[in-house]
């Protein structure tokens, strides 16, 4: 089986800096990866270079064997960005809808098979209750099921969420992240899930991918969410302790102050 | 009683006129409120008034100098706008600072003008109860040809409006499009503004819209309400007109801000019971 992503001696530039460099990374289909770090390290940054939304400036990346480009139906993209406008007039199943064909020019025709497939999808996210109200008015675990759906709907092999916990509750940021797991799983859908704050996701990822200072290391969790590690990779003291369930619980100065976005 | 309506040859054509207008502009006005430009729609029905006015200076036709400004004006919001969201903050601060520009380059060319006032109020106002039929057939071609493009590039419009980052990701050329819909917005204005006028194109580009966007948020429902209403308000707008002495422009504005009032309210109602 081929790798679902891979990175080679690969660099970005933005703005003469160097975001990170020599990153040679191998993602395995049907893997639920977390893309950790400290705000502005370049974690988008590294969606975005999947995406060909930014150029490598060294080295190579491909998507399931293929070089990267805009418009790839086979990925499914979520970007990181704050709540919809909550005067947005345009249902959620529209939303979905687009995410199948609403890079296409001219008219179409009304298609049984389209509207199946939307609601098929819809269905799979939880998001059947609340298909035909305004996006804007939906809460903000609501509108992440819709957007789900929506980079799942032209049966993306792989999906790049961009900090899809952010802005979420405890229950919500629980709930979606299980959600995202049983995709995966059950899809055999190729997972990158970029966020800052680990302790939701941690039960969940197969992976980690960390992007700090330059480098972007990975491993297994259980390797890398460690006190030495993360104080390493940090640059600030974090601790690793075991609850009493067994689970891992990152406590630390890293853990964000405040909600606010990292900008890349 | 609307027997007499249509009996004389300057209200067929203002008819005739009058529905492509609403046809394009309740279109159009679908997307420029969904996508939050009204300013900007607001900028190129009016920087369109010194691009006549100048034509009219320097001796060609009104025509050119109307295309001209607008088309600039929509180039340079396209241009000033690139990389942000429709609406956004840094775009309707450009927008704003072009229309104050253009008004002042409007009243220059207004004093410098010696001849009557009259041509230049028809620009603001509009004459439409005087088109002549050659009028009529060029409104039509503008129409036509806008709406075979806004229902071509449609569905990719409304993706990067409500969702440009996703849009972008999907490989639709999001920031082309926004110049684009400007552009087509910007020609056409330019095209119908001598026609209707400027106070008339404006109204129809955003109160059907924002009307119909209260009413449904199905994206075809919506551009189809807003259309329908477009054409409501001019027809009535125009029969009252005839019927009364009263001027076009003011019926129109009103049954259409009357419109969105009644909208707005009976959504506050909704919500409050």
């Amino acid at each position: 089986m081929s790798a679902a992503l891979r990175f080679e001696r690969a660099a970005v530039r933005l703005g003469g800096r160097v975001v990170w460099s020599g990153v040679d990374l191998e993602v395995e289909q049907g893997e639920f990866v977390a893309v950790l770090g400290p705000n502005g390290a370049g974690k988008s940054t590294l969606l975005k270079a999947l995406l060909g939304l930014v150029p490598l400036s060294h080295g190579a990346v491909s998507v399931f064997g293929h070089p990267v480009g805009r418009g790839n139906a086979d990925v499914g993209y979520l970007p990181q960005r704050r709540r919809f406008d909550p005067d947005l007039r345009i249902r959620a199943v529209d939303l979905v809808r687009l995410g199948l064909d609403g890079a296409r020019w001219g008219l179409s025709l009304p298609s049984a098979a389209k509207q199946r497939r939307v609601a098929e999808i819809i269905e799979l996210v939880g998001a059947t209750p609340y298909q035909d109200r305004a996006i804007g008015e939906l809460s903000g675990g609501e509108q992440q099921r819709v957007l789900l759906a929506q980079a799942l709907v032209s049966g993306a092999r792989m999906l790049m969420l961009d900090e899809p916990l952010d802005s979420l509750d405890l229950n919500n940021q629980q709930a979606i992240s299980e959600l995202i797991r049983g995709i995966c799983k059950s899809q055999g859908v190729t997972v990158l899930l970029v966020a800052h704050d680990v302790n939701p996701i941690l039960p969940f990822i197969d992976r980690v991918v960390y992007v700090a200072g330059g480098h972007v290391p990975c491993g297994l969790p259980d390797e890398v969410i460690t006190t030495d590690t993360l104080t390493r990779l940090y640059g600030a003291p974090v601790e690793v302790l075991r609850a009493s369930d067994g689970r891992l619980v990152v406590v630390g100065q890293y853990e964000p102050v405040s909600h606010h976005a990292d900008g890349h | 009683m609307f027997g007499g309506l249509l009996q004389f040859h300057f209200m067929q054509n203002a008819y005739l006129a009058g529905t492509l207008v609403a046809l394009l502009a309740g279109a159009a006005g679908y997307f420029v409120v969904l996508r939050g430009q009204t300013f900007a729609a607001h900028m190129l029905s009016q920087v369109g008034f010194p691009g006549a006015a100048a034509a009219v200076l320097a001796h060609v036709s009104p025509v050119l100098g109307l295309i001209a400004f607008c088309v600039a004006a929509a180039l340079g919001i396209g241009w000033i706008g690139r990389g942000l969201e429709p609406g956004h903050r840094a775009e309707s601060a450009a927008v704003g600072s072009i229309l104050a520009f253009s008004l002042g380059l409007g009243l220059l060319f207004f004093r410098l003008y010696a001849g009557s006032a009259q041509a230049m109020y028809a620009f603001l106002f509009g004459s439409i109860l005087g088109i002549a039929d050659r009028d009529v057939l060029v409104t039509l071609a503008v129409a036509v040809a806008a709406l075979i493009v806004l229902a071509w590039v449609g569905r990719p419009l409304v993706f990067a409006s409500v969702d440009p980052d996703v849009a972008e990701a999907r490989g639709v050329p999001v920031r082309l499009l926004s110049v684009g819909f400007l552009v087509v917005m910007a020609l056409s204005v330019a095209i119908t503004v001598q026609i209707v006028g400027t106070l008339l194109i404006f109204a129809l580009l955003v109160a059907p819209g924002a009307a119909a966007l209260q009413l449904t948020p199905r994206p075809l429902l919506g551009l189809g309400l807003s259309v329908a209403l477009a054409l409501v308000f001019t027809w009535l707008g125009l029969a009252l007109a005839y019927f009364s002495d009263f001027p076009v422009g003011f019926f129109i504005t009103t049954l259409a801000f009357g419109a969105y009032l009644a909208v707005r309210g009976l959504k506050a109602v909704r919500a409050w019971a």
